[in-house]
């Protein structure tokens, strides 16, 4: 098999993946505002119209429960339809169809029907965005029995799990760590969709003195605090966890026993977050493996600030290190 | 062209007379007697289904019943109106839509029971389960009939839903949808003039069949207590979606003559003064008046077709009483097409968990 690795934005990964899906499977169709002409407000469907045809690159009204719904007719009928919410903050007009419809219907209807449908959403902030472009609503379908949900961090994985997440025959919850869109990373352009399982998590930054949990947009972050805490002598480990529904606590837990400190870090608020469901496994599966409490960095239990203030909102390479101190002296 | 968003179309009035549509009539020109007698005999089994399952509710059988009495025409006319290629997309009264589709009515009471969440296959029987969630599988037809185009099907695909849930911002965008697109899906409302307890008045101030010609869709209002007319109006629109015209809008006035389910009291809400009144508009005794007036209707067809009604309901209450109930280990299937470790694992602690009491489980 060739390999052809290449150097591109993670935006562009997401492009080329999207084109590649649509190329093995003429059932996929991409559906979504402004994604036609336009390619989208990131230019993630960019020239994919021009190729594909208005057919299968659908520019849709302004209704995102309708672009849901839909897609859920679509799906009957064995179409695989991947629709893009513009922005994570308006998603909530398809949350009733997606958690009422799309993720029960298999279970609903005894396994007859599947929902094979991807729902790309650019997630989280740091871009400066006004109001409701900046969330991070992961945890609402994380909890949805039914879905899956799974988040990408570098351009590597923007291209495979794309591609796997349009393949998985249940609905997918894809979130895009926007302000990551433009990071540039190698990508195997040819790797097979079987090149690393979806719903695993990934070492990317082997430690010793504890293990240090991302995904999405803050694993670039985790890795630099990484880097930081190494030229200070403490050697940490750093996940991506890539997928939180389901999670992948096997390769949580075996970093856990070697380390025996965990920090978990993520944009949305730590209440009832992903990092509050990780703590409460890690305690019922290691717990006398554990030197010290697993810690959470994320949002503040409080509505997403504005732009001026998302600085002291997000975690970052010091709130990080600060709770890496804690858990190292406790 | 006439406006027909005010004023029903009819072709049997409530006495039972003819009416001479030149619009409608020719569309159910090939229902002669034999086949007009077929609709009637649809109408009493599907109004017999109704009765026994609020029977089986009241004798705790099952959980809930939504009784469709005084909907009959509606839903036998339209379903009667559907080919085999066809989908429905239902909201959770259309048993009588179900019965036409072929589905077996004991089936179709083991989701009142509580004993699935579907009980049927809904691509076998191209009709979806019932749809709770008010108006959302509008958008659900809709989507499906924009596939079908894409295939180049000539299938047509139709959506019941209620009065009340024209007031949903799903059936709304279903309306957007569908006319952009130019989807081929009927949009058969059922006005039984109640959500509950609210009348249709507050839920619009126009007709319903008014709202979609708003959104471009071609809209009629039919008398949704006869049958032909209802026939007549539906077979228009499926034709109408089958060659590419795109969709329609056909607003069915009738009257929910019991209550919104078995655990509603319409005394608290309405007077009997209107029930009366609709009462005089009863779909059945209006074919059975016109058959009467033709002259065809006899002795021997009415025992036959009570017949009938009641070996189905009989069928209906043995099927009921011997529903195999679903196993506690059944729970954790479906939740996902693909294998899911969360599942997995809470199944297989919660078999531990079984396993731990003395003596068989279930």
């Amino acid at each position: 098999m060739t390999t052809t690795t290449t150097t591109l934005p993670l935006g562009k990964a997401l492009n080329a993946g999207l084109r590649r899906a649509m190329e093995d499977d003429p059932k996929v169709l991409l559906m979504g505002e402004d994604i036609g002409q336009l390619g989208g407000v990131f230019r993630i469907t960019e020239g994919l119209q021009k190729d594909f045809g208005t057919h299968r690159v659908i520019d849709t009204p302004l209704a995102e429960s309708g672009i849901l719904g839909t897609a859920i007719g679509l799906a009957m009928r064995g179409f695989r339809p991947v629709c893009e919410i513009q922005f994570d903050g308006f998603i909530y007009p398809a949350f009733d169809q997606i958690v009422s419809q799309v993720a029960k219907l298999h279970y609903r209807t005894g396994g007859n029907v599947k929902v094979p449908i991807t729902i790309r959403v650019p997630y989280g902030g740091g871009i400066g965005a006004i109001e409701h472009h900046s969330e991070s609503p992961e945890g609402y379908f994380a909890q949805t029995a039914g879905l899956r949900v799974v988040t990408c961090g570098n351009a590597a994985d923007a291209h495979l799990m794309i591609r796997q997440a349009i393949a998985s025959d249940d609905p997918v919850l894809f979130f895009e760590p926007k302000r990551r869109y433009w990071e540039k990373g190698p990508v195997d352009l040819d790797a097979g969709t079987n090149a690393f399982p979806l719903h695993k998590a990934r070492t990317v930054v082997e430690g010793t003195d504890a293990t240090l949990l991302a995904y999405g947009p803050l694993v670039t972050t985790a890795v630099q605090a990484a880097t930081v805490a190494a030229e200070e002598g403490t050697s940490l480990e750093v996940i991506d966890l890539r997928s939180l529904s389901p999670l992948d606590m096997d390769t949580i837990e075996a970093s856990v026993r070697k380390t025996g400190r965990l920090i978990v870090t993520h944009e949305a608020p730590v209440f009832l977050g992903i990092g509050a469901e990780i703590a409460a496994r890690v305690t019922e599966r290691c717990f006398y493996h554990l030197e010290s409490p697993v810690l959470r960095v994320g949002g503040f239990t409080l509505p997403y600030p504005p732009a001026k203030l998302e600085q002291f909102f997000l975690p970052d390479v010091d709130r990080i290190l600060d709770a890496v101190d804690r858990s190292i002296a406790a | 062209m006439i406006d027909h968003t005010i004023a029903p179309v009819q072709l049997v009035t409530e006495d039972g007379l003819r009416v001479d549509d030149q619009e409608l009539a020719p569309l159910v020109a090939d229902i002669d007697t034999r086949r007009l007698l077929d609709l009637y005999e649809d109408l009493v089994v599907v109004r017999r289904i109704d009765s026994e399952a609020t029977a089986l509710q009241r004798q705790g059988e099952l959980g809930l019943w939504a009784p469709l009495l005084g909907q009959e025409a509606a839903q036998v006319g339209s379903a009667r109106a559907l080919a085999e290629d066809d989908f429905v997309f239902a909201s959770y009264r259309e048993h009588g839509v179900a019965y036409c589709r072929g589905v077996d009515p004991t089936h179709m009471l083991r989701f009142w029971r509580g004993s699935t969440h579907s009980g049927w296959d809904p691509l076998q029987y191209r009709m979806t389960t019932p749809a709770i969630i008010v108006g959302c599988q509008a958008l659900h037809a809709t989507g499906y009939a924009m596939g079908a185009q894409l295939e180049g099907a000539a299938a047509a695909t139709i959506t019941y839903f209620g009065d009340g849930a024209t007031s949903q911002g799903d059936i709304s965008e279903a309306f957007g949808f569908a006319a952009s697109f130019q989807a081929a899906v009927v949009f058969f409302c059922q006005n039984n003039q109640w959500a509950i307890s609210e009348p249709v008045s507050l839920q619009t101030k126009v007709t319903i069949a008014e709202r979609g010609r708003g959104f471009g869709i071609p809209s009629v209002r039919v008398d949704g207590n006869d049958v032909l007319a209802v026939l007549a109006a539906t077979r228009a629109a499926l034709a109408g979606a089958r060659e590419g015209n795109g969709p329609t809008l056909i607003e069915a006035v009738t009257y929910r003559m019991g209550p919104h389910t078995t655990s509603d009291d319409p005394t608290r809400y309405r007077n009997s003064a209107l029930d009366e009144e609709w009462k005089l508009k009863d779909p059945l005794a209006r074919i059975k008046k016109l058959l009467e007036r033709e002259g065809v209707l006899d002795d021997a067809y009415l025992a036959r077709a009570q017949a009938q009604a009641d070996a189905t309901a009989a069928e209906l209450r043995r099927g009921c009483l011997e529903t195999v109930e679903p196993t506690p280990m059944s729970l954790f299937d479906h939740v996902y097409a693909d294998p899911h470790p969360l599942v997995d694992d809470e199944r297989r602690q919660f078999e531990t968990y079984l396993a731990s009491f003395e003596g068989p489980t279930r």
